[in-house]
C-alpha cells in the first residue's frame, strides 16, 4: 500500500509536469514562462525526492539537490536577470497560432504515449508509468522551441526539454549515473552562458532578438 | 654484441631527420638563410641516405614493423620488399638533387615564407616515404591523404593568385576523388579479415570482385598518376606550382601512384586476368599519345613539360599493361622483361623530368618568364643551365646513351614479343600499339626540340634576356647530380637491371637476368635477338666527334672564321623572325586536329594592330568535365533548399527526425 501511495503521488507530480509543459507551450508572456519553468523544476525536485524516498535511491537525494539548486534557483534567476538587462519582457508572438499548437501538442502526447508503452512495460521501476509522460515533455518542449521566434523563449524551451529528459531518466532507470548527471548540469550551465552572450550579440547586431533577422546569413 | 641498424631503421630515422628539418623551418619562418644553407641540404643528406638504405634493402630480406603510432587497436603496420625498396630508393636518389636546388630556390617574398615552404616540403617527402613503407590500409591511406594534403599547400604556395588557388583546388579535387576510389578498393581487398596487406594477400577474392577492385584501384592511381581522362589536374598544378615542387610531384608523386597500382595488382590482388592488362594497356596508349601532342602545342615551358609527364606515365602504364598480358598466359620472363621496362622508366623520368623542371626554374628566376614566346637564346647567358638542361632534353627524347633510350628500347623489345601470346586477336592487335608507342616516343623527341630550342637556342625574344643571369652554386649541384644520373642510368644498364631484378623476382617470380651475356651488352632475351652496348655507343660517338672535330681542325688549320649568318637576301633579321613555340607546334596542331578544341583569332589585312590568337583547350573539359559540375550543382542547388535560414525549420528538421526514428524504434 505504501508503495502505491508513493506511485500515485508520482503520477500526480507527473501529470502536473505535462500540464506545465502545455502551459509553456502556450504561455506567450516571457516572465511567466520563466516562472512556468521554474514551477516545473519545483516539481520535477518533487518527484524525484518522492521517487529515492520510496525507493531507498540515495543518489537520487542529491540529483533533486541539484535539480532545485539549477533549475529552480539559479536558472530563472539568471533568466529573469537576462530579460530584464535585455528589456524583451513583452509578449512573444508565435509562429503558428496557439490553438493549432495545442493540437499539435495533443497528437505528440498520444504519440509519445504510444511510443513509450512497449519500454514502460520491460521497465521494472515503479515509476514505468511515467515513462510516456516524460517523453511528452520532451516532445512538447521541443514544440516550445519550434514554434517561438525569438530567442529566449526559445532557450527556455531547450532547458524545459532537458527536464523532460531528466524525468524520463528517473522514470525509466530511477535516474543516470551521478557523473553523467554532473555532466548535464554542466553542460545546461555552459550553454546557459553562451547563448547569454549569444543574446548580447544578436541584440547588438539586430537590434532585436528575434531570430529570424538570422535569415539574412543564408548564403544565396 | 650492438645490432647493426636495419633498413628500415635507418629510413625511419631519415623521416624523422625532415619533420625535424621541417619543424626548424616553422620556428624560423622567414629565416632563408637557415633554411637555404642548413635545412635544405641536411634534407638531401638524409635523401641520399635513404637511398643507401633503399638500395641496401633491395636484395635483403622483406623487414617488418608495427608502429606503436595510430589508433588504439589499430598501429601502423610497415613493410620494406623489394618493391618498396626500388620506390625508396627511386626518393631518395632524386630527392637528395632536388633538395640542394631547392636550397639555392626559394626566395624571400614569393608567396609562402620560405620556412613553412621548408615544412610542407619535408612533410609532403615524408608522407611519400611512409606510403611506399605502409602495410596497411590505414597506415598506407593516412600517409596518402597527407601527401596530398602537402602537397595541395606547396601548389598553391603563391596563393595569391587566383588561378593557382583554382589549379590547387581542381587537383585537391581529383586528388580526393582517386583516394575514395582506392579507399574502396581495399574495402574490397580486405575481405573479411583485417586492414593489414598481411591479409589481403591471403584473401582469395571471386573473379567479379577482383575486377572490381582492379577498377577501383586504377581509377585511384590513375587519378594520381594523370591517367586519361583525369589527367586535367596535371597541367594546371604542375605550372603553379614552384619549380622543385613541380619536380618533386612529376618525378617522384607520380611514381608512388604506379607504386600502388602495382602493389594491388601483383601483390595484393593473388589473380590477374588478361584483359585487365588490355584496359591498363589501351588507357596508357591514349595517355602517351595525348599527353604528347598537347605538350607538343603548349606556350608555357612548365605545362609542356607537364603533359610530357603525361606521356611518360601513358608509357609506364603501357608497361605495366603488358607485364599482367604476359603475367596472366604465365609467360614469365617476359612480363619480367614488361616489368623490367617500367620500372626503369619510372627511375628515368624521375630524372630526366625533374632536371628540366628544376631547368625551367632556374630559366624562371633569371627571366620572370613562363612562356616560350618570351624566352630564347639562353644558353648564352646561362650555359650551366643550359647544358644540364641539354642532357635532361636529350634522355627525355630517347636518344642513346643517355637513359631514356633504354627503358624505350625494353619496352618495345617486349612489344616484339606480344605475336607469341596465345589469343587470335591479342597476338595481331598489340603489335599494332607498338608503333603508336613508337609514334609517341618520336613526337616526344619533337616536343623536346621545340622545348630546348625555342628557350635556350636562337636570339632572345625580349631585351631583359640580356640580364638574365646563370642559376646559383647549389642550384647547379642539385642540376648536376640529377644530369650525371641520367647518364649513369643510361650507360649501364646492366647494373641497372641488375637492381630491378630484385623487384622483378620479388613480384612475378622471375627475373630478367640481363647481365648473363656479361657487363657491357644488355640482352633482355636472347644475343639472336637483339642486345645493346650502350659504352660502345658513347665510344663510338665520342669517337666520330673526336674525328670530326680533329678533321675540321686539320683541314681549316685551326682558322675560326666568323661571318654574318645567311639571310636569305633581308638583311635586317632580328629575333622576331624566328621559329616561335606556336609555329614549331603548328604542324602538330594540324595533323592532330580532332585531338583539340581550338579557337583562333586571325588579323584582317586592314588591322591597325593585328593580333593573331589562338587557344587550344582539351575537349575533355568540355565532354565529361563540365557536364559533371554541371550534373554536381544542380543537385546542390536542391540540396541548397533545405537551408532555410530559419532556426525553427532547422528544429523542425531534428524534431521530425526524431519523431520517425520513435516510430521506427518500434
Amino acid at each position: 500500500m505504501h508503495l502505491s501511495f508513493a506511485s500515485q503521488i508520482i503520477n500526480l507530480l507527473a501529470a502536473i509536469l505535462l500540464l506545465l509543459s502545455f502551459a509553456m507551450l502556450t504561455q506567450r508572456r516571457i516572465l511567466s514562462l520563466i516562472n512556468l519553468f521554474a514551477l516545473q523544476g519545483f516539481t520535477l525536485t518533487l518527484s524525484t525526492l518522492v521517487v529515492a524516498w520510496s525507493t531507498g535511491q540515495h543518489h537520487l537525494y542529491y540529483s533533486a539537490a541539484l535539480t532545485f539548486a539549477l533549475k529552480v534557483l539559479v536558472l530563472p534567476w539568471v533568466l529573469h536577470r537576462l530579460i530584464r538587462k535585455l528589456n524583451v519582457k513583452w509578449d512573444v508572438e508565435t509562429l503558428i497560432n496557439i490553438p493549432t499548437t495545442m493540437l499539435v501538442g495533443i497528437v505528440l502526447v498520444i504519440l509519445a504515449f504510444n511510443v513509450a508503452l512497449p519500454i514502460s512495460q520491460l521497465a521494472g521501476t515503479i515509476t514505468k508509468s511515467t515513462l510516456g509522460i516524460a517523453l511528452a515533455c520532451v516532445l512538447l518542449a521541443f514544440l516550445t522551441m519550434i514554434t517561438r521566434s525569438k530567442a529566449v523563449p526559445q532557450v527556455i524551451g531547450f532547458l524545459a526539454m532537458e527536464n523532460g529528459l531528466f524525468f524520463a531518466a528517473t522514470s525509466a532507470t530511477y535516474g543516470m549515473p551521478m557523473v553523467v548527471e554532473f555532466g548535464i548540469a554542466l553542460d545546461v550551465m555552459v550553454g546557459m552562458v553562451i547563448l547569454g552572450v549569444f543574446f548580447f550579440q544578436i541584440r547588438e547586431r539586430f537590434d532585436s532578438l528575434d531570430i529570424r533577422h538570422l535569415e539574412k546569413l543564408k548564403e544565396e | 654484441m650492438p645490432l647493426p641498424a636495419s633498413a628500415m631503421h635507418l629510413i625511419l630515422g631519415v623521416v624523422l631527420l625532415w619533420l625535424a628539418l621541417g619543424l626548424a623551418g616553422v620556428l624560423f619562418p622567414h629565416n632563408l638563410n637557415l633554411v637555404s644553407r642548413l635545412l635544405f641540404p641536411a634534407g638531401a643528406i638524409g635523401a641520399l641516405v635513404l637511398a643507401a638504405a633503399a638500395l641496401d634493402a633491395l636484395s635483403g630480406e622483406a623487414q617488418s614493423l608495427v608502429l606503436p603510432l595510430g589508433l588504439p587497436g589499430l598501429p601502423f603496420h610497415l613493410r620494406l620488399d623489394a618493391l618498396s625498396a626500388f620506390f625508396l630508393l627511386l626518393l631518395g636518389a632524386v630527392t637528395a638533387g632536388i633538395s640542394l636546388f631547392a636550397a639555392g630556390y626559394f626566395r624571400r617574398g614569393e608567396g609562402t615564407p620560405p620556412g613553412l615552404q621548408c615544412l610542407y616540403y619535408h612533410v609532403f617527402i615524408a608522407s611519400m616515404t611512409l606510403v611506399l613503407l605502409a602495410d596497411d590500409a590505414y597506415a598506407f591511406m593516412v600517409f596518402w591523404e597527407t601527401m596530398a594534403l602537402s602537397s595541395y599547400f606547396l601548389v598553391t604556395s603563391d596563393h595569391t593568385k587566383a588561378e593557382i588557388r583554382r589549379a590547387g583546388f581542381l587537383y585537391l579535387l581529383i586528388a580526393h576523388v582517386g583516394a575514395i576510389s582506392i579507399l574502396l578498393c581495399f574495402g574490397l581487398l580486405h575481405g573479411t579479415g583485417d586492414y593489414t596487406f598481411e591479409n589481403m594477400r591471403e584473401v582469395q577474392l571471386a573473379p567479379f570482385w577482383a575486377t572490381i577492385a582492379f577498377a577501383m584501384a586504377l581509377f585511384g592511381f590513375g587519378a594520381k598518376a594523370g591517367m586519361l581522362p583525369l589527367h586535367v589536374w596535371l597541367p594546371e598544378a604542375h605550372p603553379a606550382a614552384p619549380s622543385p615542387v613541380s619536380a618533386l610531384m612529376s618525378a617522384v608523386m607520380l611514381k608512388t601512384a604506379i607504386y600502388g597500382l602495382l602493389r594491388v595488382l601483383f601483390d595484393l590482388l593473388h589473380i590477374q586476368v588478361w584483359w585487365w592488362g588490355v584496359v591498363i594497356l589501351v588507357l596508357g596508349l591514349a595517355t602517351a599519345l595525348y599527353g604528347v601532342v598537347f605538350s607538343a602545342v603548349q606556350s608555357d615551358m612548365k605545362r609542356l613539360l607537364a603533359y610530357s609527364s603525361i606521356e611518360n606515365i601513358g608509357f609506364i602504364l603501357v608497361g605495366v599493361g603488358l607485364t599482367v598480358i604476359f603475367q596472366s598466359y604465365g609467360m614469365r620472363s617476359l612480363a619480367a622483361l614488361a616489368l623490367t621496362a617500367t620500372l626503369y622508366h619510372c627511375i628515368n623520368h624521375a630524372y630526366f623530368k625533374s632536371l628540366l623542371f628544376l631547368a625551367t626554374g632556374s630559366v624562371l628566376h633569371a627571366t620572370h618568364e613562363r612562356a616560350l614566346g618570351k624566352l630564347g637564346g639562353l644558353i648564352h647567358r646561362m650555359p650551366w643551365v643550359a647544358w644540364l638542361a641539354l642532357v635532361g632534353t636529350l634522355a627525355i627524347a630517347g636518344l642513346p646513351p643517355l637513359n631514356g633510350f633504354v627503358s624505350e628500347w625494353l619496352l618495345l623489345q617486349a612489344f616484339l614479343f606480344t605475336p607469341n601470346l596465345p589469343h587470335p586477336y591479342l597476338n595481331m592487335l598489340i603489335p599494332v600499339a607498338a608503333a603508336a608507342v613508337a609514334l609517341a616516343a618520336a613526337l616526344a623527341g619533337y616536343v623536346m626540340v621545340k622545348f630546348y630550342g625555342v628557350v635556350f637556342l636562337g636570339q632572345p625574344r625580349e631585351e631583359r634576356l640580356a640580364e638574365a643571369h646563370d642559376a646559383g652554386l647549389r642550384e647547379r649541384a642539385g642540376l648536376i647530380w640529377l644530369a650525371a644520373g641520367c647518364v649513369a642510368l643510361g650507360v649501364a644498364p646492366v647494373a641497372v637491371i641488375g637492381v630491378i631484378d630484385n623487384v622483378t623476382g620479388a613480384l612475378l617470380g622471375k627475373t630478367l637476368g640481363a647481365s648473363a651475356t656479361g657487363w657491357m651488352f644488355l640482352t633482355p632475351i636472347s644475343p639472336a635477338r637483339a642486345s645493346y652496348a650502350p659504352l660502345l655507343f658513347l665510344l663510338v660517338i665520342l669517337a666520330v666527334w673526336l674525328a670530326t672535330w680533329l678533321a675540321v681542325r686539320s683541314f681549316y688549320h685551326g682558322r675560326v672564321r666568323r661571318a654574318p649568318p645567311w639571310d636569305c637576301g633581308f638583311p635586317a633579321q632580328n629575333a622576331r623572325m624566328q621559329d616561335s613555340a606556336e609555329g614549331f607546334g603548328q604542324p602538330i596542331r594540324q595533323v592532330f586536329e580532332p585531338f583539340f578544341r581550338m579557337q583562333r583569332e586571325l588579323p584582317t589585312p586592314f588591322d591597325a594592330t593585328p593580333r593573331y590568337r589562338v587557344t587550344v583547350e582539351d575537349h575533355l573539359w568540355y565532354w565529361l568535365y563540365l557536364p559533371l559540375a554541371k550534373v554536381t550543382e544542380a543537385v546542390t542547388r536542391v540540396v541548397t533548399l533545405l537551408q532555410r535560414g530559419r532556426i525553427s525549420v532547422y528544429l523542425m528538421y531534428s524534431f521530425v527526425t526524431l519523431l520517425i526514428l520513435l516510430l521506427f524504434v518500434r
